[in-house]
């Protein structure tokens, strides 16, 4: 008898075959990849301003995409599509096989990841090319957007696997998710600037990862003069990180306790 | 040892009692059906032996594992163990061959590929996409990716629901070849012709227990209930009941001096004793 195959190498196998129907669904892709650039083109055309000196809204804007880029793609994307493959019977399918929930989680994180690379690589060379953004020049700006990629990935997709409880139906699902993301991208400042936002708003945002992840995003593509500009009078770089890993626990906790492979 | 050993399970759900203390042993290599109504608790049974569902009372032991079990001894219990479910319409977007190649990286002692798809008879399709498939492709492929990691028992849910009749004949051939490698089979099904040609041992169960198991032949004193025989005896049809249908058409024949007008001797179906078991409930 040989032995059952490990829960990474399964995991690696699943986000290959992850990509692989992903990449057959070609409106979905064209449009998950482009969204974010598209609405960089229509935001960096209509907001020609500068926001602070030296500091483009196009360049603002570019730090909010990648970071509710990380929402959509994770969190957005398995909170709906993760019930409609549950109403086909798919994830029933799986659990009656020797492949342990681990390895799917896995492979849906290294479709997020990939998907998240290509979203940022087009991102930053449509941002390059036609809106003036500027990359940042530091090898600590980079290190940080590293680890904000990688955990805010990790955390989208861990939250996103653990809200696709709550959409009863694949149907349903994307009338459920898409609001709430859509609200917390106005709340977070993706699309204004976060600190002319209500207090209130601001204070609501703040419990959520999608606020600390543009923030984070900001401390790579703008120039430090301006966190003194973020309602903290900083980047406060260190609660960013503390915070997102909150949420991460919490959403791999939830994933991992209440997965619902079936329907009832 | 039984493959299949059941003691006194019962589930509720809420002040409906779905499963009110159901015994099942089955032995390995058989071919075992589970017939009943909708409603009658077959469903729920089923999915509780596949470990979908947890229950309320009784003991289970399926190859030696508590369906219930979890972690590690989970995924040895279900790398010996196939499920072909109703209806699943996933992975749409992936060709047959992609998907049964995947679904065998599963396991750890995985049937061979090809040979798979050549006992389901999808070698032609391999490279189709799964969305493009017929329904009876589509259950085929359930059934290869049931079968691909060499269980030693296999559950089969329904399998030849919405199929032409020359599909299931197929598909009744594709399950004897799996008798012929000594796997056994749980098989649930609305289709008592399906049961009679593929099942050693047939259990009935209405209202939450089993009325009672026993081969098809002799279910419901099938074997040794009376035989019908009809003739027409001028302008009229008459029938008898019999435990001798031999003498009675002997008899008759002397009578009409060789030919019988209408001669039949009718016993009665697996459908008529299943109709009359479970009261005359059928859907």
């Amino acid at each position: 008898m040989n032995k059952i195959p490990s829960a990474l190498n399964l995991g690696i196998r699943r986000g290959g075959l992850e990509i692989r129907q992903f990449a057959r669904q070609r409106e979905s892709v064209v449009f998950t990849l482009l969204f974010p650039v598209i609405l960089l083109a229509i935001f960096g055309s209509v907001f020609k301003d500068t926001i602070a000196p030296g500091v483009t809204f196009s360049q603002y804007f570019v730090a909010g995409m990648i970071a509710s880029g990380l929402v959509n793609t994770g969190f957005q994307s398995l909170a709906i599509t993760i019930p409609m493959e549950r109403d086909v019977g798919g994830l029933k399918r799986l659990r009656g096989t020797p492949m342990p929930a681990s390895s799917y989680f896995i492979g849906k994180a290294i479709l997020i990841a990939v998907s998240m690379i290509i979203q940022i690589a087009l991102l930053f060379g449509f941002g390059l090319l036609f809106f003036g953004v500027e990359m940042p020049t530091e090898a600590s700006k980079w290190l940080t957007f590293t680890w904000l990629v990688l955990l805010g990935s990790a955390c989208s997709t861990a939250l996103g696997i653990a809200f696709s409880i709550v959409p009863k139906s694949g149907r349903g699902a994307s009338a459920v998710v898409s609001p709430i993301v859509i609200i917390l991208q106005f709340f977070s400042g993706v699309f204004f600037v976060f600190t002319q936002l209500p207090t209130w708003m601001q204070q609501l945002a703040a419990i959520f990862p999608l606020k600390w992840l543009t923030q984070g995003m900001r401390s790579v593509f703008l120039p430090d003069s301006f966190a003194a500009q973020e309602v903290a009078k900083s980047w406060e770089t260190g609660r960013t990180f503390l915070i997102l890993v909150i949420w991460l626990v919490i959403g791999t906790f939830f994933s991992v306790r209440k997965f619902k492979w079936d329907r009832d | 040892m039984n493959v299949i050993e059941v003691k006194g399970l019962k589930k509720r759900y809420g002040q409906v009692h779905a499963v009110r203390g159901v015994d099942l042993s089955i032995p390995a290599g058989e071919i075992f059906a589970l017939l009943g109504p909708n409603g009658a608790g077959k469903t729920t049974t089923v999915e509780i032996l596949e470990g979908f569902r947890s229950r309320d009372a009784g003991e289970i032991s399926i190859l030696g594992f508590d369906p219930q079990t979890t972690g590690h001894a989970a995924r040895q219990w279900r790398n010996r163990i196939g499920i072909v479910l109703q209806s699943a319409a996933d992975a749409g977007d992936l060709t047959v061959i992609e998907t049964v190649k995947h679904f065998s990286g599963y396991y750890s002692n995985p049937r061979d590929v090809d040979e798979v798809m050549a006992a389901v008879g999808l070698e032609e399709k391999s490279g189709a996409l799964i969305r493009n498939l017929s329904g009876g492709q589509r259950r085929r492929l359930d059934v290869a990716l049931g079968i691909i990691g060499s269980p030693e028992l296999l559950f089969l849910d329904e399998p030849t629901t919405g199929f032409d009749p020359e599909a299931r004949r197929a598909f009744w051939a594709l399950i004897e070849k799996l008798r012929g490698t000594g796997t056994t089979i749980l098989l649930t099904t609305h289709y008592l012709d399906e049961a009679e040609a593929l099942a050693d041992r047939v259990a009935v169960i209405n209202s939450g227990l089993i009325i009672e198991v026993s081969t098809p032949a002799e279910l419901g004193g099938r074997a040794t209930s009376q035989a019908v025989v009809s003739w027409r005896d001028g302008s009229q049809v008459k029938t008898e009941a019999t435990d001798n249908p031999t003498a009675v058409v002997a008899r008759l024949s002397t009578h009409f001096g060789g030919e019988i007008p209408e001669l039949a001797v009718i016993r009665p179906s697996l459908e008529d004793i299943y109709l009359k078991m479970i009261g005359g409930v059928h859907e």
